[in-house]
């Protein structure tokens, strides 16, 4: 035996142990970081939600609940609805290409929506959660509470964190913090006034 | 000038406290950190806040752990849990005010801690490591603070945890996964509450109590800065030891008593007269239950993460995401770490240095101070405003200080400490 030190096997070696000790803490942290992720049981909460929305009167709002988020559901009037496409230029997306919202909402343009009167939309401020107040009533800028809507607001949301604003389609305006547009969750109807929320329509036939 | 006597130690141990320092160094511990730890004579107000930290960590553990007991950390009980502390459990309310005023006091000793290393340079060669384990201990006292406000389940607790996990969901491409991996859930849930708890009472106390220990082995290795910033082991006599270094024990432990007796009768009266501090210290929206359909008509964090939060708001969003005001407001801590490269001067104590530094430090802390009053106002009238130029000043304190404190006169720094004594 040697008294000479190997030093290049040993850094190999030690290296080699290193490292094999190294993909076994990766492959030992896999089972503690996956738990943090919901638990089956809250997959399986996040089931549909059925909505009946027969007492829902013109230009008044309902929340219900999906997924433990508020979900609004507004019954728009004639008035908002005509002039919904008009205040495109305040807009930051109206066209709702950076926002969230399934591919047959997208397509109906500037009402979001299946049907023009009832706007059905996740109540989660994309800023930052909070849950937006409505304000409905267009041309009105004091119907909330110590806050100026300013001059022609057309009616929709306003957000009481950090000011962001949104149209009745949850459309945001410029110059507020949050980025995109309101999300619109997967819906359908099943039947004139009930309302599945989880459940996508089927495509419309062409 | 008094001179200290020196306390006699025979060294000499016998019977039961020889057995035990044949085995564990006992003695030898409470010479090194204590009574022949030398630390310069010329302290003065502004060090009682590491220890009264010390105090405040401790009350924290104690009060904690026995609300624990009475404490259930669902969100079906949670609400109700904090109510019977409260109503039914003896002196509960004393434990539970003890433990709410003792996180913003925890606040407040450590903003004037960290001041106090702005004041006198206590971030400079060679205590580079110290100013550092400071800043993670900072870092985890907010992410501890944050997931206590959760625990009560009231509703600002729901709402601002929406807000404040929200904020990882404007990362790019990971954001949204990040989110529900953090909540557990599709919403901030039963899950989320559960795991806050198991982080606030066992995960981030061990980690806070651990950089205690490497914040003060590092002190204690290089040695305590003073108000002068002079390096006290430069001078040392025949033994050894500093000139201008007393024994920590019983000099600085004893004075240590009067600050603590000053903070107590603060502390103390605050929870016994004004526990809520008008709104401050407790927010009134947390006195009524979580409610996910509800958000308070106006969501502020508590006052001590105020700034930070306003800078968040100051930020607008652009090119479609709001991550932008998330990097401000992390950049405004990550900041603090440099601070020891960023200072340029020459001298440490702010005693020796000139006005700009002197100017600059007053325009940070007015910012500062700015910012906080922001954070807890709407984000309306002049507040926006305000927030950006105070947002704007804090990071001017630390990004131009490498030109300002260079070209700031300085005056000459004594051999000795100056003052008292």
């Amino acid at each position: 035996m040697s008294d000479q030190v190997d030093h290049s096997r040993r850094r190999l070696l030690t290296a080699a142990t290193v490292g094999v000790g190294a993909v076994g803490v990766a492959f030992t942290a896999v089972p503690f970081l996956a738990s943090w992720q919901p638990s089956a049981r809250a997959k399986a909460l996040g089931a549909p939600v059925e909505v009946d929305a027969s007492k829902l009167e013109v230009g008044q709002m309902m929340k219900v609940v999906w997924r433990g988020q508020a979900v609004y559901v507004v019954r728009r009037t004639k008035e908002v609805i005509d002039q919904m496409g008009k205040h495109d230029a305040l807009l930051v997306d109206p066209g709702s290409d950076g926002s969230i919202q399934p591919d047959y909402i997208k397509s109906e343009g500037a009402l979001r929506s299946i049907r023009p009167d009832y706007w059905i939309g996740l109540a989660v401020c994309t800023h930052l959660g909070c849950s937006p107040l409505g304000a409905f009533e267009p041309n009105n800028s004091a119907q909330v509470t110590g806050v100026d809507l300013g001059q022609g607001w057309p009616g929709g949301f306003y957000c009481p964190c950090h000011g962001s604003k949104f149209d009745l389609s949850g459309r945001v305006f410029k110059g507020v913090p949050a980025p995109t547009n309101l999300t619109v969750p997967p819906y359908s109807f099943g039947g004139d006034t009930r309302i599945l929320i989880g459940v996508d329509s089927a495509p419309k036939k062409a | 000038m008094a001179s200290f006597p020196e306390i006699p130690d025979s060294g000499e141990r016998s019977g039961f406290s020889q057995w035990i320092n044949e085995r564990l160094p006992v003695a030898a511990f409470w010479k090194k950190h204590l009574s022949e730890y030398y630390a310069p004579k010329n302290f003065n107000f502004w060090y009682f806040f590491g220890g009264l930290a010390i105090l405040v960590l401790v009350n924290q553990l104690i009060t904690g752990i026995f609300l624990t007991m009475s404490y259930k950390p669902t969100a079906a009980e949670a609400f109700a849990s904090v109510e019977y502390i409260m109503r039914d459990v003896r002196w509960g309310w004393l434990l539970r005010y003890m433990h709410s005023t003792g996180a913003s006091a925890f606040f407040i000793v450590i903003y004037l801690h960290m001041f106090r290393a702005l004041l006198y340079g206590s971030h400079r060669k060679p205590r580079e490591l110290i100013w550092i384990f400071g800043c993670l201990i900072f870092v985890l006292l907010m992410a501890e603070a944050f997931m206590g406000y959760v625990l009560p389940w009231g509703n600002m607790s729901y709402w601002g945890a929406q807000v404040i996990v929200s904020l990882f969901s404007s990362l790019p491409y990971i954001g949204q996964s990040l989110v529900e991996w953090i909540r557990g859930d599709y919403y901030i849930a039963d899950a989320t509450l559960n795991r806050f708890f198991a982080l606030h009472v066992a995960a981030l106390p061990l980690a806070l109590v651990f950089l205690v220990v490497v914040h003060l082995a590092a002190l204690h290795e290089v040695g305590s800065n003073n108000p002068d910033g002079i390096e006290i082991k430069k001078l040392k006599d025949a033994k050894g030891i500093p000139l201008d270094g007393i024994p920590f024990h019983p000099y600085y432990t004893v004075k240590d008593l009067v600050g603590t007796a000053g903070f107590l009768l603060i502390f103390c009266g605050i929870i016994f007269f004004a526990p809520t501090f008008g709104g401050l210290f407790l927010e009134e929206p947390n006195f009524e239950p979580a409610n996910a359909l509800q958000t308070p008509p106006h969501i502020a964090p508590v006052w001590y993460f105020t700034p930070y939060y306003a800078m968040l708001r100051a930020v607008p969003s652009f090119l479609g995401t709001q991550v932008w005001g998330v990097l401000v407001m992390g950049a405004a801590i990550v900041i603090l770490f440099f601070v020891p490269w960023l200072d340029r001067s020459p001298v440490k104590s702010i005693r020796y240095r000139g006005p700009i530094f002197k100017l600059a430090l007053a325009v940070f802390v007015v910012a500062f101070v700015m910012l906080g009053v922001c954070g807890m106002k709407p984000p309306s009238g002049i507040y926006p405003q305000l927030a950006k130029i105070g947002t704007f000043l804090y990071f001017a304190f630390f990004l131009l200080m490498p030109w300002y404190t260079r070209i700031d006169s300085v005056k000459p720094v004594p051999e000795r400490v100056t003052g008292h004594a």
